[in-house]
């Protein structure tokens, strides 16, 4: 009996495993286990490796845009450089006014507007953006004395399929508009997608938000309009052209950014 | 399988294309041709993909067990499409913006699953990184000829450069906005399909039924 033991039980446990056929419960767990982990090591090392560089794509994706709607952008300009000239601030929607609560070089507009402690929930909601922060990150561009030259607003609304983000830049009196121009969206390739078309982005320069009497007139629409305050619709493209006409009213509207507006211009803000 | 080297990359172009005569892959052949530059990026991202799972899969195909292979087939392959993602994402930032969620579901992708499955688990090595660059260039063929249609005459351009001047632009084109949705893809690849089987009768499948004269009683 104590020979024959010898001879049927292998030596160690690692032998005894490694003589396991390769469908049995121990060695099936074991390459489960063994490459779930060997896989989570290289997606994990290869994400936080290339953090940095993904990051800094992102930022300077927006700075262009910035610079884009500035109409300071050109193939090759150092973008870090003429997106110094910018001066980032933050505004408390609620009384139009600056506001240091928070750093304006690292505030995410984005996760502020989802965070139940620092926006509102729209009652009101033309735009349909369901909630709006309470405080927003603008771009003041100033003249080399020191005056304001432009103001760059974030505006984002719904259009057709998706949630347009964008930037509108003003002029220094905060009713002429110099752009408009949306970074962000999924809307119908060749039809809603036209608002990235430089011919229809180029209607919004130098139209007025409001009238001598301070009423609302932007608008988008189909046909003619008020020479000062009408952009034309996009064909094809009835309601991305109506979500961007939506989310410009809003975001221009009280609501929005006229108390802030109304701030600057009078040089309270 | 009595195969040369040089028919495991060449055969999966015309006489064995995974879209044409497997029709696999067809989902993302239609979301990522309306534009060429779009079409070519995501076709060499499933060539990679494609060529290393099938690589890794058959390194290992002696250890994985038949219970879970399928499993460990989708995490090797959800490993390198996350790496090919966060690659993107760095050095290509612009177009992982167009691709956007593509990338991700090369993962569901048959031709990718199928060549683990129909090939890796039973070939060495190179061979079956051969059938991988293989198909995925097969499949590439296809979505850089689909592209190429979908935007000359949707878009009027080629890689982004006008060719056709179009009436938006102020031009004499009036652009085909059918051609920049998804379901123009289904026409043309339809059309590639029947182009191809003409071409070579021998990849029409036999009919699965027959239709019989029965004389009446």
């Amino acid at each position: 009996m104590p020979e024959q033991d010898t001879i049927t039980a292998p030596l160690s446990w690692f032998g005894r495993f490694k003589a396991l056929p390769v469908d049995s419960t121990p060695k099936t767990i074991f390459v489960a286990v063994v490459l779930c982990l060997f896989c989570s090591m290289i997606v994990a090392a290869a994400a936080v490796s290339l953090r940095p560089t993904q990051g800094a794509n992102k930022l300077r994706d927006k700075q262009v845009n910035i610079l884009q709607v500035a109409g300071l952008y050109a193939q090759g300009v150092d973008v870090g450089t003429v997106f110094a000239s910018f001066e980032p601030r933050i505004v408390d929607m609620k009384t139009g006014m600056f506001t240091d609560m928070f750093d304006a070089a690292t505030f995410d507009d984005r996760a502020a507007s989802s965070d139940p402690e620092l926006s509102t929930e729209l009652k009101d909601d033309p735009a349909m953006i369901g909630r709006q922060s309470n405080f927003t990150t603008v771009y003041l561009l100033k003249n080399s004395d020191g005056s304001l030259d432009k103001v760059i607003l974030p505006i984002y609304g719904y259009g057709l399929w998706s949630t347009l983000y964008g930037f509108i830049a003003l002029e220094e009196n905060g009713n002429d508009i110099f752009g408009l121009q949306f970074y962000e969206h999924a809307e119908t390739p060749g039809l809603g997608a036209e608002v990235d078309n430089p011919r229809w982005k180029a209607q919004w320069s130098g139209k007025s938000l409001r009238d001598g009497d301070g009423s609302l007139l932007i608008q988008v629409a189909k046909g003619t309009g008020p020479e000062k305050h009408h952009v034309d619709a996009l064909a094809g493209a009835t309601l991305t052209s109506n979500g961007v006409d939506n989310l410009v009213k809003f975001w221009m509207g009280e609501a929005g950014f006229a108390p802030f507006l109304r701030n600057l211009t009078a040089g309270e803000a | 399988m009595g195969q040369t080297k040089k028919d495991l990359l060449i055969d999966p172009l015309v006489d064995n294309n995974p879209i044409t005569l497997q029709v696999l892959g067809i989902c993302s052949a239609l979301a990522v041709t309306s534009s060429l530059q779009v079409a070519v990026v995501m076709a060499l991202a499933v060539t990679v993909v494609t060529a290393f799972a099938s690589m890794f899969i058959s390194m290992l195909r002696n250890y994985i067990p038949g219970s879970i292979r399928i499993i460990v087939q989708m995490v090797i392959i959800a490993s390198l499409v996350i790496l090919v993602d966060q690659v993107l994402k760095a050095y290509a930032f612009q177009i992982s913006k167009t691709l956007s969620v593509f990338v991700g579901l090369i993962i569901t992708n048959c031709i990718v699953m199928g060549r683990a499955e129909a090939f890796a688990m039973k070939n060495p090595p190179l061979d079956s990184f051969l059938d991988g660059v293989g198909n995925g260039l097969g499949y590439g063929l296809i979505l850089l000829l689909v592209g190429f249609i979908r935007e000359l005459f949707g878009a009027g351009s080629l890689f982004g450069f006008t060719v056709l001047e179009t009436v938006n632009n102020g031009g004499w084109y009036v652009p085909n906005g059918l051609l920049l949705l998804p379901p123009s893809a289904f026409f043309i690849i339809g059309l590639l399909i029947w182009g191809a089987r003409t071409w070579k009768p021998a990849q029409v499948e036999a009919r699965e039924y027959k239709i019989q004269t029965v004389e009446a009683h």
